[in-house]
């Protein structure tokens, strides 16, 4: 049986890595990546917090959000994606310190 | 295990042995998705996280969200990406650095974050393991059953927003 404290120090790295890509990067599809990255750092601990919880095999609560989470990463990513795309369209650039026509 | 300073390391099991080189794995090629120059680099480096996530999600027995995981992510998602990645080719190499101005501050903070979290990780006296879990179509049977009945709400609202998302993404991208 592996610890739980195994499992949250993977996802405490892997979501430092996200949030460390998601503040630094400076193209806007590296930011997303580091997105996508915190959210499987948040989907790890849900399951692992199901996995040694009281009752796993009657209380699914943290595999229900993971799942919910996973859709929600989906929709977030097709989403960014296609911002991204319309704005290289408009600007012919994704780099996010360009882009800054609302700041005064 | 005792290592020459006098640290007792407890031997691995078997299981936690491959849970290391899997974790390992995972945690290398999340750092080299934010590390790598190259972009597309990273895009690859992120379908491997994606798959080591599965692993992790093997070892915690949750085998319905592995096998979502492979499919959403490192089918879907990580497609989406380098698809626009190579979309917007000219950006992929970039003349500067790929780091902005505020990387500094940044990896500060994130290694700040991460000792933190870490810390917490070990010093929270957490529960030696949870009680046995039989994975069998009974589990993936249970979680379809809280889905239409506890979180009804939830899926059905999720469900209306993917296909919003996916309109929206249509709209947005498409060529005027």
């Amino acid at each position: 049986m592996v610890p739980l404290s195994w499992y949250l120090m993977l996802a405490a790295f892997l979501f430092s890595c996200g949030l460390y890509g998601a503040l630094a990067r400076r193209n806007a599809i590296a930011m997303l990546m580091g997105i996508e990255l915190m959210l499987n750092a948040a989907n790890i601990n849900l399951v692992a917090f199901w996995r040694h919880g009281v009752a796993p095999m009657e209380d699914l609560t943290g595999q229900a959000f993971a799942v919910l989470i996973i859709g929600l990463a989906a929709a977030e990513a097709a989403v960014g994606l296609a911002l991204i795309i319309a704005v290289y369209r408009e600007r012919r650039t994704i780099d996010v310190d360009e882009l800054d026509i609302l700041s005064g | 295990m005792q290592l020459p300073l006098g640290i007792e390391v407890p031997i691995p099991t078997f299981e936690q042995f491959v849970f290391i080189q899997v974790a390992l794995l995972t945690a290398v090629a999340g750092l080299a998705v934010v590390m790598s120059r190259n972009l597309f680099h990273s895009a690859l480096a992120l379908t491997l996280t994606f798959f080591g996530v599965a692993g992790v999600y093997v070892f915690l027995e949750a085998e319905f969200l592995a096998v979502s995981q492979v499919l959403v992510y490192v089918g879907a998602i990580a497609m989406l990406i380098a698809f626009a990645i190579m979309l917007t080719r000219s950006m992929m190499y970039g003349r500067t650095s790929p780091l902005n101005n505020q990387w500094g501050k940044s990896s500060l903070f994130a290694f700040l974050f991460f000792i933190g979290l870490l810390a917490f990780a070990r010093a929270t006296p957490w529960p030696a393991a949870g009680e046995d879990v039989v994975a069998d179509e009974a589990l993936i049977g249970a979680l379809g059953r809280e889905f239409v009945t506890t979180y009804v709400i939830a899926f059905e609202v999720l469900g209306l927003l993917l296909l919003l998302a996916l309109v929206g993404a249509v709209m947005l991208a498409r060529d005027r």
